[in-house]
């Protein structure tokens, strides 16, 4: 089961895939960014020099389409001011200093999730901050309620994880799968005819015997092989593989009767209705070959990335390049005092940079961007009326389309920044159109 | 060291293909027929291949070193262009004559335009057109030692009979590199094995070019006709090494085999109708030239993308 197109880079999850969760606890402070998601930032609702508990709302949802926040450690607020995050934007932070004992707020247990109305479950998670957890942080309670919840027949678990060198969702499946299958439960309780799918890259046949083995008894769940290819886990591509429905750049997966989430979302799911949890830890990995120890490690959200680089022994050998996510889609680093976010799920520090390693040399219209490409588009054309202005050519040539894996520039034989020019154009016309 | 790392956009990782391993992969596949062509031809053809790719390399390190640009010179393509030349020359052309044909291809095809990429015309092709124009007389005499001088395209025009074997095999009269098909295939295999080329435009290319000769050859469906001339002249060479030209042959998939076609029916009409019996080189420079129209029409359509109905605005 797979999609057109897509390329294989090295995939680097042997450095750390082997490496059991270790609890990291953060020390000094800790930086939780008003905008963490998708949608209206947070508006805090505690004041310089408050204590708080973990567990503890700091930040109240701006809107439908946003969020919470809950401190991870319990601690003072030291300041409330903009902070460096991971893209490289200034964003209004809360920063608060840990006291180090981790104090706890009271979360109250549900014994019976079946007894739940949809709208309690959709409140819990709502109210627990839980958003995408694998990168693009749209609020989940917005995604579980479509228009037509009638026509929602597949809720995908995301286990494709075909970012190579992430190992986070891996370790999760491997060590708690049956919290990501409670997860699924809890979805499919909200859509009554959809069925769930854990849709896994075939990389990983531990984790796939594990969740078949979890869900020989569940009527409603199955687990979908797909094929080790880059960009399987794109929520376009994952719907097609799963279902060989396909949708635009226009359409939401809820119009072809999909909602997608990654494992990591699903867990928070489970510790929100049942557990009573906000979203406050996720797992995280930091490896590549510029770090010690590579390891994947449990940690409180807004812990420093240089605390975590450190905890994995440090840098090994010359780093020279530094990414936030994965080395396909990640942001690259220029200094490593950012906090880890909700949707932060690695850290990448390699002692190359291939990207300045090569050349850039003359298009030779090899079409090998052609055949990368999952959306079926002409990256190196796309390229060229980016580079020219020709914004009418672009989108006739369906640049918007695009969805940003940079496929494109990884198989180019010539080094041409594909992904990058494409992207550019792309933000313009669309800020263009917000403009109309 | 400054202690801020280096950004870039993602993605961050390259694949290890680089444009001047994908040209040498095709002079690896170009061996076998190179190769054939020498033991076929003796030494003189040796001589041309070697004077050939060295005036092409040279004519490239020239031109840059007069307009100051940075050289090109290591991707390996003018190697790939001068060697697709030399085995497009009739094994006798002067040796002088090729080092113009090198020149040309380099300078006028391609470097004018705005080198490696730029260039609308396959450079070797446009080369070979020239040479036939300008030396039209050596550059169609095919005798040589142990050949009477007549292609097999020609003797079948002729009325002639063929021996296929020798066709296949190459022991025959023509250019250096166009003689011997299973060289070629050889070659092809290894292009396609290497990931260097697919089979959309050499395979709609031999269809449509079958397909007319069924059509409109006056031979009705003789096997033997139809072997001879996909054995003869330059198709197998120009299918697999020319038409497939990433630079000049469209990048769109449909248009790949819109441009096949087109080369089938360009073929067909000048090896049928034309004048001489040969017809391939001119079928792909003519081809080359609506390589940009065939683009525009077809555009794949996104993943997702459902074909819009007409809006009334």
């Amino acid at each position: 089961m797979t999609f057109k197109g897509g390329v294989h880079p090295y995939d680097g999850k042997d450095l750390s895939k082997d490496k059991p969760v270790s609890e990291l606890l953060p020390k000094g402070e800790l930086v939780f960014p008003l905008s963490q998601h998708i949608g209206a930032p947070a508006t805090p609702i505690v004041a310089v020099g408050d204590t708080v508990l973990r567990g503890q709302k700091i930040a109240e949802a701006g809107g439908f389409v946003s969020s919470p926040i809950y401190a991870s450690v319990s601690g003072t607020v030291k300041a409330i001011e903009p902070r460096r995050v991971a893209v490289g934007d200034m964003v209004n932070s809360i920063i608060i200093e840990s006291d180090g004992e981790m104090k706890e707020a009271e979360f109250v247990k549900t014994d019976d999730v079946t007894k739940l109305s949809n709208e309690e479950i959709i409140g819990k998670i709502k109210e627990a901050g839980v958003v995408g957890m694998g990168g693009a942080g749209f609020p989940t309670h917005v995604k579980l309620s479509p228009k037509e919840p009638d026509k929602i027949e597949y809720i995908i678990a995301n286990c494709a994880e075909c970012e190579p060198y992430l190992t986070s969702d891996y370790r999760r499946m491997i060590e708690q799968p049956e919290k990501l299958v409670a997860g699924m439960r809890i979805v499919l309780q909200l859509f009554p005819k959809a069925k769930g799918v854990f849709g896994v890259e075939d990389n990983k046949p531990d984790c796939i015997a594990k969740l078949k083995d979890l869900v020989k008894d569940e009527p409603r769940m199955e687990v979908a092989e797909l094929m080790t290819k880059y960009p399987q886990g794109g929520e376009r591509q994952l719907i097609y593989a799963v279902t060989k429905r396909s949708i635009n750049s226009k359409m939401l997966p809820a119009d072809a009767g999909c909602i997608v989430d990654n494992v990591e979302t699903l867990v928070a799911i489970y510790n929100a209705v049942a557990l009573g949890q906000p979203l406050m830890n996720r797992i995280f990995t930091v490896t590549g070959n510029a770090v010690a120890e590579p390891q994947n490690f449990y940690i409180c959200i807004g812990t420093n990335y240089q605390e975590m680089l450190d905890a994995a022994g440090g840098f090994k050998g010359d780093c020279k390049k530094m990414i936030a996510g994965g080395p396909m889609m990640g942001f690259a680093l220029f200094g490593l005092n950012i906090p880890a976010t909700k949707t932060s799920s690695a850290l990448l520090c390699f002692t190359e940079d291939e990207v300045e390693a090569y050349k850039e040399t003359a298009c030779i219209n090899c079409g090998r961007c052609v055949e990368a490409c999952p959306e079926l588009l002409i990256p190196s054309r796309l390229a060229d009326f980016s580079k020219n202005g020709l914004m009418d050519v672009f989108e006739k040539w369906h640049g918007l389309e695009c969805v940003e894996c940079g496929s494109c520039s990884f198989a180019c034989p010539a080094k041409r920044p594909l992904a990058q020019a494409v992207k550019t154009m792309k933000k313009q016309a669309l800020a263009a159109k917000r403009k109309k | 060291m400054s202690d801020l790392f280096n950004v870039s956009s993602s993605p961050h990782v390259r694949s290890k293909d680089t444009s001047s391993r994908i040209m040498q992969y095709v002079i690896l596949a170009l061996l076998p027929t190179t190769a054939f062509g020498i033991y076929n031809f003796g030494i003189k053809a040796a001589i041309l291949i070697v004077v050939t790719i060295a005036s092409c390399i040279a004519s490239e390190w020239i031109y840059e070193k007069i307009v100051h640009k940075e050289s090109t010179i290591k991707d390996c393509s003018s190697i790939v262009t001068g060697l697709l030349l030399a085995l497009n020359l009739p094994p006798t052309l002067p040796w002088w004559e090729a080092v113009m044909g090198g020149v040309f291809a380099i300078i006028v095809v391609k470097m004018l335009f705005g080198g490696l990429g730029q260039n609308f015309m396959n450079p070797a092709l446009g080369a070979r057109c020239f040479l036939l124009i300008a030396f039209a007389a050596d550059m169609t005499n095919f005798a040589i030692d142990s050949y009477s001088g007549a292609t097999p395209l020609a003797a079948i025009r002729n009325g002639e009979s063929v021996n296929l074997m020798d066709m296949f095999i190459g022991r025959t009269a023509g250019t250096i590199g166009e003689t011997s098909a299973i060289a070629v295939l050889i070659g092809a295999i290894i292009l396609i094995l290497l990931g260097v080329i697919d089979l959309r435009i050499p395979a709609t290319y031999i269809v449509t070019f079958v397909v007319f000769l069924l059509l409109f050859s006056g031979h009705g469906f003789d096997g033997n006709y139809i072997v001879a001339e996909l054995c003869g002249g330059g198709l197998m060479l120009g299918a697999f090494f020319m038409a497939t030209d990433y630079v000049t042959s469209p990048i769109t998939p449909m248009g790949k085999i819109v441009f096949g076609i087109c080369l089938g029916i360009f073929t067909g009409l000048f090896r049928i109708f034309g004048a001489n019996a040969e017809g391939v080189s001119f079928a792909i420079i003519l081809s080359n030239l609506l390589v940009p129209m065939i683009e525009r029409y077809t555009v794949p359509r996104a993943f997702g993308v459902v074909k819009e109905a007409k809006k009334h605005e």
